[in-house]
């Protein structure tokens, strides 16, 4: 019989490792609906909870009757501020060093905000127990609009801390002061500024948003009291950050906590952070002893839980006449809501946002961010981005464009023209950060090169023409993005969550057969990690992807980590993966030696085992390995084949791209046409291709949205406005653009496989090219700077505005 | 925060005298349940709390496309696909399909249904207006006998219409539109399943290029569905020059008052409103014959 030897090719293909375009393996179950959801746990007894929430977006509360839903059938308590002061839970720290009313205490701060916890059979009669709570309140001024926070007569929103002058970030300069954070050198700025040929100054605005997942966010909350042990299920983006803050809150020991994320139906960093929901779950479970569900609607999810963005820009750049920038000077008036909950490492409360001197070489920079309260839900996460770096790309891209048009330069030369060099890096920021690796010139000048750009701007020059003849009534825009962006949180030095460092772990377990399971301290929310992870050990120790099971959100059997959010999970936990497995390979090596009858220094990796140098037939793979570490290990060596890694990235690393969109706007009808649009990322080492597109298709969907139409709106007495998806704007198949998707890679010199991660660029990088095409469209008009979002109307206000309606 | 009903209770008649007398017996307490892609919504937001809910999805006489003479007669209960798979009335009144593949989207449209889309009273419904446009009449029964009323008669304004309680719309009466008429409904909306920012229904006959007869309505631009008159008044005997097009914008914008709201301005609604009126007459001139 003839055995055929596989090829080396053959051997690759099998594992399905680095590279490989693998079919995402948990699609098998979600296309089937057979996920399984916090909403699918059933459990014996289960109660379910629902909130009455503020009609009012400031308001003393001067009574709740809860005497008429008491007497609704099925409903077993209605929890308020009073019963969770006998748990001391009334209040809750935030993420962000702050305080925050689980239910309303004295007051609400925001319409939405729960007041009253209604505890029933199942979710009709709890519904039913909600209408019947009566409220009384008595109407406050309302504080909606950011720039009128700090006016000396402004109301007071937070009565409980007005004497404490200093924040958990230094000093308040005012009852409706968060925090000053500054950075950079500001007298070095200012006298650049002083000396400047040029400069431009804008208020760059970033509306309100929401990240708004699919499956809104929820929990499963079970007490057993003979044990004295909660299990708790729920959407969690951060499974053990959950454990150890609901540990420290309810002094249950953390051993005594389990917290288990299931599938996740997306989270875009609204399910990071810790909600009212899930204290009241828990508090009436340990009342009531039976678990009680707490599943949030769409209308609570878009108005109550953790809105993105709100940050008004003023942003000034300094330039020589023939287009070298030589200052940055940003202030920045940060709209947190009625109470601090941003989700950002604890010692950055504006996040990362000093990345905001982007893809330049600014010799110097300053940047001051005010936080602010007002009389709007609490949030201010991650929508899709590293901490703040949608705010600071979107800032930076646009004012780029702005000081082109003054100088009359074309956008894409301006940017090449200020690019950092390739030999520049690692490349030392004005505003404090070390870029690990790039390329800027090589990305643009492919990307121009792929989308025609002179031959574009040819067209929108001719199309101007005939639009000025009157031949036309539609007008074309073309956008430029170049976005840096600032990933992967984050080495111990400088990021912790409440104490907690940044770092990620995995978990390997060779089986004997030479099957493994991986076990991680991030968690997917439809990211793919089951199926990338598993190719990152494919190709690190040449086990078949396919025989990788990889495992998260169990907090008993997971090694602890920090979560899955602001692009972490391959830059922090992949790292962690290569290690684990580095750990494995190296024990293996020492198994193969014992094996072949070899020193270890004698054997080389090739694919899938090892082989003895200049002897090829003498050969070990990782199956037969697996086997003999456990039921044969050298003498002298433990049985077994596993490793743990705890991962602390030794710096961030830095994704970039450059994106093209090209946009018709119909003048009289505000309607736009997406005609192309152009997106090249470079994520460094591209683990899985197919992933990497289906991130990119996702991000730029949503940064469509946003920069289109995407928002959460308040009017002058703190109503939400289209806090619903009838309004809020999530694009359909037949709305979103057709993507064209390229690369280049610049490996992280720091990262054990160079891969810098890649969820978040699209999102980051796709608002600016969005907005900056609809303003290209207006610029030859006369026309500077249009604030986002860019929907129908208000795209034809400014077609109005530009007296285009005759 | 409920997103779910009052409780109510269900029946599920199988006969239109059932219905009738179901409804008759509960009186205001009862609502018809048609495809629910309205009230449902409305009952889970508790703007609608009716005790009794009637669903005549059961009753085979409220279904069914026919043609009698020159008259189209479409059951109540027809869906919005019903209608579209409908050959017949694609042929004879386009302006039916055209519109209802512009309406929601097709999850909604495989539930939705022609009656209760005209009988909701929704400024933002899209077939009010066709029906405007072509003169429909709608037949109305209750235990007390049935009655045939014009749809221009039918709307009084938002959620207010000449359906009384315990009436059932039970079918529509469309009169054929002569043969090579032009028609058009244009829509302007933010996205899929999106209501209308502003549209606007035109049906028109023309000889030797010039209109003949003309009929515009509009949506979602006043508290119902109104038929623009001093417009198509104005469009009659010309080949829509721009001078009389501009006319006839104008009178049609005049009788626009939309709210402002997540859509647009009043101004900017009113604006989008004549220029749908605009593309809605050029492009049913365009293909009228005649
Ligand atoms: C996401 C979404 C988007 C939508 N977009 C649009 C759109 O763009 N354009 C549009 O026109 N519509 C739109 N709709 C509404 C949709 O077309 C509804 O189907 C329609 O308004 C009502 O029809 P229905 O059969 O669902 O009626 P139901 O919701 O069951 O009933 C609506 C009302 O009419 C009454 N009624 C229904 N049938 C009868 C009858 N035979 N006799 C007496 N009274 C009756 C009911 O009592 C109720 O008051 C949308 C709906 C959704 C959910």
């Amino acid at each position: 019989m003839n055995i055929a030897v596989p090829t080396r090719e053959q051997r690759e293909a099998k594992l399905e490792g680095m590279g490989c375009k693998r079919k995402r393996v948990e699609d098998i179950r979600f296309t089937q609906g057979k996920g399984n959801y916090v909403d699918d746990v059933k459990l014996p007894g289960m109660l379910f909870g629902d909130f009455v929430r503020s009609q009012y977006a400031h308001a003393r509360i001067k009574k709740i009757d809860a005497s008429a839903a008491l007497k609704v059938p099925g409903v077993l308590a209605v929890l308020t501020a009073e019963e969770l002061k006998g748990v001391n839970l009334a209040w809750m720290p935030t993420l962000a060093g702050d305080v925050q009313m689980v239910l309303a205490d004295g007051k609400v701060l925001f319409q939405s905000q729960e007041i009253a916890f209604v505890v029933a059979e199942d979710r009709y009669a709890a519904a039913d127990g909600v209408e019947a709570v009566e409220v009384e309140y008595e109407d406050l001024p309302v504080l909606v609009d950011a720039f009128k926070a700090l006016a000396p007569d402004a109301p007071l929103l937070r009565e409980d801390i007005k004497d404490k002058m200093i924040g958990a970030h230094g000093p308040r300069k005012h009852h409706n002061h968060i925090f000053e954070w500054s950075m950079g050198d500001k007298d070095l700025t200012d006298a650049a500024f002083a000396t400047a040929e040029v400069t431009t100054k804008d208020v760059i605005s970033y509306h309100r948003t929401h990240p708004s997942p699919l499956e809104t966010c929820q929990c499963v909350a079970s007490f057993d009291k003979i044990k004295g042990e909660l299990t708790v299920w729920g959407t969690f983006q951060a499974p053990h950050v959950i454990r150890t803050v609901a540990s420290l809150l309810s002094k249950i020991p953390e051993h005594k906590i389990h917290i288990i994320a299931p599938d996740i139906g997306g989270g875009f960093g609204n399910k990071v952070g810790a909600y009212p929901g899930y204290i009241c779950a828990i508090v009436a479970s340990i009342v009531t002893g039976k678990p009680v569900k707490w599943v949030e609607d769409r209308i609570e999810n878009l108005t109550a839980t953790s809105f993105a963005r709100d940050y008004h820009m003023t942003t000034e750049i300094a330039a020589t006449k023939d287009g070298k920038v030589t200052a940055l000077r940003v202030h920045v008036l940060a709209d947190h809501g009625a109470f601090d909950a941003c989700a950002d490492p604890s010692k950055w409360p504006a996040g990362f946002f000093n990345i905001c001197t982007g893809s330049y070489d600014f010799p110097v920079a300053h940047l001051v961010v005010d936080g602010i309260y007002t009389n709007k839900a609490p949030g201010g996460v991650a929508y899709r981005c590293s901490f703040r770096v949608t705010e600071a790309a979107y800032c930076i891209e646009r004012a780029m464009d702005i000081m082109a048009q003054k100088l009359g330069m074309d956008a894409a030369e301006f940017r090449l023209k200020n690019f950092v060099r390739r030999e520049q890096f690692p490349y030392h920021s004005a505003l404090g950060w070390e870029y690990d690796s790039g390329d800027y010139h090589t990305a643009m000048n492919k990307a121009m090169e792929a989308i025609g750009y002179q031959q574009l701007r040819a067209e929108q020059a001719a199309k101007r023409a005939a639009f000025q003849r009157g031949e036309t009534r539609d007008l074309r825009g073309i956008g430029i993005s170049f976005f840096t962006e600032i990933v992967g949180a984050g080495p111990s030095r400088n990021c912790d969550i409440l104490g907690v460092a940044m770092f990620d772990s995995c978990e390997i377990r060779v089986h004997p057969t030479g099957a493994a399971i991986a076990r991680m301290g991030t968690k997917s929310q439809g990211q793919g990690h089951e199926t990338t992870y598993a190719q990152i050990i494919a190709t690190e120790i040449g086990i078949p992807a396919d025989d990788i099971m990889v495992e998260e959100g169990n907090t008993d059997t997971a090694p602890y980590g920090l979560g899955t959010y602001g692009s972490r999970s391959t830059p922090v936990a992949g790292a962690a993966i290569a290690m684990a497995s580095r750990k494995i390979k190296a024990k293996a090596q020492m198994i193969a030696a014992y094996m072949l009858e070899v020193h270890e220094d004698d054997l080389e990796w090739d694919i899938d085992g090892f082989r003895v140098k200049g002897l090829p037939e003498k050969y070990k793979g990782m199956k037969e390995i697996a086997w003999a570490a456990y039921n044969s290990p050298p003498p002298g060596l433990e049985p077994g084949l596993e490793a743990v890694s705890y991962y602390d990235p030794p710096n961030m690393t830095y994704p970039f791209g450059a994106y093209f969109c090209v946009m018709d706007i119909d003048v009289d009808t505000g309607v736009y046409k997406i005609r192309r649009f152009y997106a090249l990322d470079d994520c460094g080492t591209r683990i899985n291709p197919m992933i990497i597109e289906g991130q990119v298709h996702g991000g730029l969907t949503e940064a469509f949205a946003i920069a289109m139409g995407q928002e959460i709106r308040y009017d002058e007495i703190g109503n939400v406005v289209g806090g619903s998806f009838m309004d809020f704007f999530i694009p359909t198949a037949v709305e979103t653009p057709k993507w064209e998707t390229d690369y280049t890679v610049t490996p992280s010199p720091h990262h054990p496989i160079g891969a810098k991660g890649v969820g978040e660029s699209p999102n980051v990088g796709g608002v600016p090219c969005f907005s900056n095409a609809v303003n290209d469209a207006f610029s030859f008009l006369g026309s500077r700077h249009i604030q986002m979002p860019h929907d129908h109307w208000r795209i034809w206000e400014v077609a109005k505005g530009l007296g285009l309606h005759g | 925060m409920p997103v779910i009903p009052a409780p109510f209770s269900y029946h599920r008649p199988k006969s239109l005298a059932e219905a009738t007398a179901l409804l008759a017996e509960h009186n205001d307490e009862a609502r018809v349940l048609a495809g629910g892609q309205s009230l449902i919504p409305m009952m889970k937001f508790r703007l609608a709390a009716p005790e009794h809910l009637v669903d005549v999805g059961n009753i085979s006489e409220l279904k069914g496309i026919q043609r009698t003479g020159n008259t189209l007669i479409v059951g109540a209960m027809t869906t919005q696909h019903e209608l579209q798979q409908s050959q017949m009335l694609s042929e004879a009144a386009p302006i039916l399909k055209e519109t209802s593949l512009l309406i929601a989207d097709p999850q909604v449209r495989y539930m939705g249904t022609i009656g209760g889309n005209v009988a909701n009273g929704d400024p933002g419904n899209d077939m009010p207006a066709v029906m405007l446009c072509l003169d429909a009449a709608y037949r109305l029964t209750s235990v007390t006998g049935t009655r045939t009323i014009k749809a221009r008669d039918f709307y009084e304004g938002t959620y207010a219409t000449a359906l009384k309680t315990g009436e059932i719309l039970t079918a529509i009466e469309i009169p054929v539109p002569p043969a090579g008429h032009g028609h058009a409904y244009e829509k302007l909306k933010r996205k899929i399943g999106d209501y209308a920012t502003a549209a606007a229904g035109v049906v028109l006959t023309t000889r030797g290029g010039r209109i003949t007869t003309c009929a515009i309505a509009i949506s979602n631009l006043a508290d119902k569905a109104i038929l623009a008159t001093d417009a198509a008044a104005a469009v009659i005997g010309t080949a829509l020059e721009k001078p009389t097009l501009d006319k006839a914008i104008a009178a049609a914008r005049s009788i626009m008052s939309p709210a402002t709201d997540t859509r647009g301005t009043t101004e900017y609604r009113t604006s989008v409103g004549g220029i749908m009126v605009e593309r809605a007459l050029k492009c049913a001139l365009a293909r009228a014959k005649g």
